[in-house]
């Protein structure tokens, strides 16, 4: 583990057996680790690319990634995968890995739609509630006053959704509603990919 | 029902369902020590999880939703496990990882064959996944259509070229025709011969006479009877026929594949999938978007559709409550609509028909005075399609703003009705051209059963058509990208008129683009039995506009305000090709199994029909084989299989209809358990409280 094994002096070589785990622990393809390898490391300054695999990235500079600025979910994703312990959500290589892996293309819907309910849980209740659907809904059209659908119609909204998916009618929806709901959504695993 | 929010929060903290919810997110105190632990290490025991590990404990590391930290111990954890299995499962477990990672490596390698992968990512990137289901659809089909020239190049055209050059000792041996009279056998192309003007190849080039008429290209070229290919016996006519089975199957069976994959519901409920609240809310924003300018756009487009839809549900609330005098006003006004729309598609089709009768008159003079009148003559009949096929769109969604239904049923009828006018118009066209081909008043067609003197080889013709009308769909696309497109963009970009403004950007109306690819992939099915390498033509007609069209949409479009869905749009473009695809097998079965096949020229002139060259070849099988054969062509076996598909038919829907009530059964049930529970709770607080 640790440093790079490399030869020749090109400082951007993952250590073989470490690539060989992470191909064995995630979804994602050699070629896809290594690209990852390769964009992880132009965002962290100079000196710190030679450790690249134990560095993390602060959240402000990792949101500057073509995949994320335009994101209205970056903050949520940046704090679901985030394993940081000041709670700063700062990102490890590692960290990248697993978000690469539950977007890419071979990730199984299960932890796709695992990982949107964390996205989606804005408060972090493990439900999504009426607030929850309702930031989601204002992200999901802009931010901006004029963006924001009215009262009624949200309260349309979110009543037409609580209808479709709450099962126990208890008013939220839980993990296991939130998974039965989004296995028969035709859209889901074509929207819920990034790919590097 | 009892609010949410009145039972005390602690005690449902402690219910197992959310404690797994919990613990599978790895909840930010359980992730920290994980951390801690495993800086380094990695053979340490799995931690003390035993409920969610026994859920999930056979599944792969990677299927766990933890962070990697913790899946690295799972996977400590599960080899431990295997330490003690029999040698025997230990070697199974190794090989097949060891069959996986070859697998992936295989993937992996050939994700580098993929056509225009990075031009398709970023469209998807600056577009969008609904544009992007349009160029992958592009793709789909130059792969389609290269593999099915394969197919007709390597059984069909390279065969008889093997043998008529003589190459590996071929021999060849042309079908004397029996029992025919000479008069039907007389063909003569007229395969310039002579000095002729560079102008001539052009027109012939153009329409497919002349000197292509002899090629390969048409079906005339085959006039084999039998190849000897140093001493095996190639029979040329059954392989000719048994070839245009064989892509046709295989287009739909790739159709099929294609649609499967991406449609993968069980439709146990009733609501529409595809319009549901859910799926454009939690599926809603496509992720892949990477410029902060089409993410705006989308912002714009999904906030205008989620209106749209909630004011078509008040809508839909408003029409169930019409009185009895608005809903008859409102029917015979569609009755009537209807009634225009049907005129107006029957004067489309009388015309097509007129104008295919006057060009096949008119064009069978080799008169090269009139060339640039005679080629006019011959494109006629397409010109009069593309004409069609562009106003009767712009007809259709002025009416239906009468009509007064929901906006998303409006859409779709529109577009059904323009799918109809363009693949109605090919089978009128082909219909008048069969037309004239079995005119057979006044004795036209006595000796050979078809107008021998107008048509001595009527395939080669009916090949023309269709290559008359490839040409001309990609000379359209061309023209209007050209001469529309880019104006249109320096025009808005560079004028402050107003009206010019108005008409603003064009936008890439996905619909028509591939209503418009569809109509010339069923040409191409259709022509490629009278005209092997007519695919060939397809594939570089389609490389070709994928490009055209990457270069329109980059520079001139913008995207459409109504968003797009991927998964509706796949499926849409799917199930129009599909209706395509049994379209265009309709007039290939008229023609191979009900007009007679050309005396003077191709593979089937010993034959009736093009059909009989199979019943003909059976009767050269053993008397056992040929017995079965003929018994399952018979009706003592297609009743039968018949009455036992019925049956096995209403099996599955009784079951399917089971399977729903017990459905709805488990979901009643499940609101009376939440209610139940509540409900405990509510009286476990109290119980605490005194």
């Amino acid at each position: 583990e640790g440093g790079s094994g490399a030869m020749g002096g090109s400082a951007s070589l993952i250590p073989r057996d470490l690539l060989g785990e992470y191909q064995e622990l995630t979804f994602l393809s050699k070629q896809e680790i290594l690209l990852a390898y390769k964009r992880f490391s132009e965002l962290l300054p100079k000196e710190e690319r030679e450790n690249a695999c134990s560095a993390r990235v602060p959240k402000r500079q990792f949101l500057t990634l073509p995949e994320l600025r335009a994101n209205p979910f970056q903050h949520r994703i940046c704090h679901v995968f985030s394993t940081s312990e000041n709670n700063d959500d700062s990102m490890s290589f590692e960290d990248f890995l697993d978000m690469l892996s539950v977007f890419s293309d071979s990730a199984t819907s299960d932890i796709k739609s695992h990982y949107a309910f964390r996205i989606f849980d804005f408060d972090d209740d493990g439900t999504l509630d009426r607030k929850d659907l309702e930031q989601l809904v204002n992200c999901l059209t802009g931010q901006g006053e004029e963006s924001r659908l009215s009262s009624a119609e949200m309260e349309q909204l979110i009543q037409n959704i609580l209808e479709e998916s709450d099962i126990d009618k208890d008013g939220t929806i839980n993990l296991s509603e939130f998974q039965h709901v989004v296995s028969r959504s035709p859209d889901f695993a074509s929207s819920f990919k990034i790919v590097l | 029902e009892e609010p949410h929010g009145a039972a005390p929060v602690d005690f449902l903290q402690e219910l197992p369902s959310c404690q797994t919810a919990r613990r599978r997110r790895g909840g930010s105190q359980e992730r920290r020590p994980a951390l801690l632990g495993t800086a380094g290490s990695r053979g340490a025991a799995a931690r003390a999880l035993p409920q969610e590990r026994g859920e999930l404990a056979d599944r792969p590391a990677r299927e766990h939703p933890d962070c990697m930290a913790e899946r690295r111990n799972i996977r400590d954890s599960q080899q431990a496990k295997t330490e003690h299995l029999s040698r025997w499962k230990k070697w199974r477990r190794a090989s097949s990882k060891s069959l996986k990672k070859a697998l992936n490596e295989v993937k992996g390698l050939s994700s580098y064959l993929v056509l225009w992968r990075h031009d398709i990512h970023s469209i998807e990137g600056k577009f969008g996944t609904g544009i992007q289901s349009y160029f992958s659809f592009l793709r789909f089909l130059v792969l389609l259509n290269f593999i099915i020239f394969i197919l007709m190049f390597s059984f069909v055209t390279l065969p008889s070229i093997i043998s008529k050059y003589g190459i590996f000792n071929s021999t060849i041996a042309y079908s004397s025709p029996k029992n025919i009279e000479d008069i039907c056998t007389i063909y003569e192309p007229s395969g310039n011969k002579g000095l002729v003007y560079f102008y001539t190849y052009l027109k012939d080039l153009l329409s497919g006479t002349g000197f292509l008429e002899v090629t390969s290209l048409f079906y005339g070229y085959y006039s084999i009877d039998a190849e000897w290919i140093s001493i095996m016996r190639y029979n040329l006519p059954l392989a000719y026929l048994l070839t245009t089975f064989a892509y046709l199957a295989l287009s739909f069976l790739w159709i099929i594949k294609r649609s499967v994959e991406g449609f993968k519901q069980n439709l146990v409920h009733d609501a529409d999938p595809f319009q549901s609240y859910c799926n454009k809310v939690f599926a809603g924003w496509d992720f892949c978007i990477t410029d902060p300018h089409a993410a705006r756009l989308k912002h714009r487009s999904l906030q205008y559709e989620l209106q749209m839809d909630l004011q078509e549900e008040k809508l839909k609330q408003k029409i169930a409550e019409r009185r009895t005098e608005e809903v008859l006003r409102i029917y015979s006004l569609r009755i009537f609509i209807n009634i225009i729309v049907i005129a107006i598609l029957s004067g489309c089709f009388y015309s097509i028909y007129r104008v295919t009768v006057f060009s096949q008159e008119n064009s069978s003079d080799t008169d090269n005075a009139n060339s640039q009148v005679n080629l006019l003559v011959q494109y006629l009949p397409s010109m009069v399609i593309t004409l069609a096929n562009f106003i009767g769109p712009l007809i259709f969604s002025f009416l239906i703003r009468f009509e007064d239904y929901t906006p998303a049923f409006e859409i779709k009828l529109t577009l059904l009705r323009c799918v109809f006018v363009r693949l109605a118009n090919i089978g009128v066209l082909l219909f008048s051209l069969w037309s004239q081909i079995s005119d057979c008043d006044s004795d036209k067609c006595k000796p050979c059963g078809y107008n021998y003197k107008l048509y001595p080889c009527w395939e080669s013709d009916v090949g023309q058509e269709m290559y008359k009308l490839m040409i001309f769909d990609f000379i359209v696309i061309l023209a209007v990208a050209l001469f529309m497109d880019f104006p249109r963009k320096l025009l808005v970009a560079h004028c402050p008129c107003k009206l010019i403004q108005w008409f603003g950007h064009k936008e890439f109306e996905i619909s028509d683009n591939v209503l418009e690819i569809i109509y010339g992939q069923t040409i191409c099915w259709i022509g490629t039995f009278f005209s092997p390498l007519l695919p060939a033509i397809a594939t570089i007609k389609y490389f070709i506009i994928f490009y055209v069209k990457k270069i329109v949409l980059i520079h001139t479009c913008k995207p459409a305000a109504r968003p797009v869905r991927a998964s509706s749009s796949n499926f849409f473009f799917l199930a129009v090709l599909l209706i395509g695809l049994l379209l265009a097998c309709v007039p290939l079965g008229v023609s191979i199994a009900r007009i007679p096949s050309s005396k003077a020229c191709g593979p089937f002139r010993n034959f009736n029909t093009s059909w009989e060259v199979v019943p003909d070849t059976i009767l050269q099988f053993p008397t056992g084989l040929q017995q079965v054969l003929f018994g399952m062509a018979s009706e003592a076996f297609a009743v039968p299989l018949f009455v036992i598909l019925c049956i096995i038919m209403f099996y599955v829907m009784a079951l399917a209809r089971a399977h729903k009530r017990v459905v709805e059964q488990l979901r009643e049930q499940l609101v009376l358990e939440s209610r139940d529970k509540m409900f405990l709770i509510r009286k476990i607080a109290e119980a605490q409280r005194h």
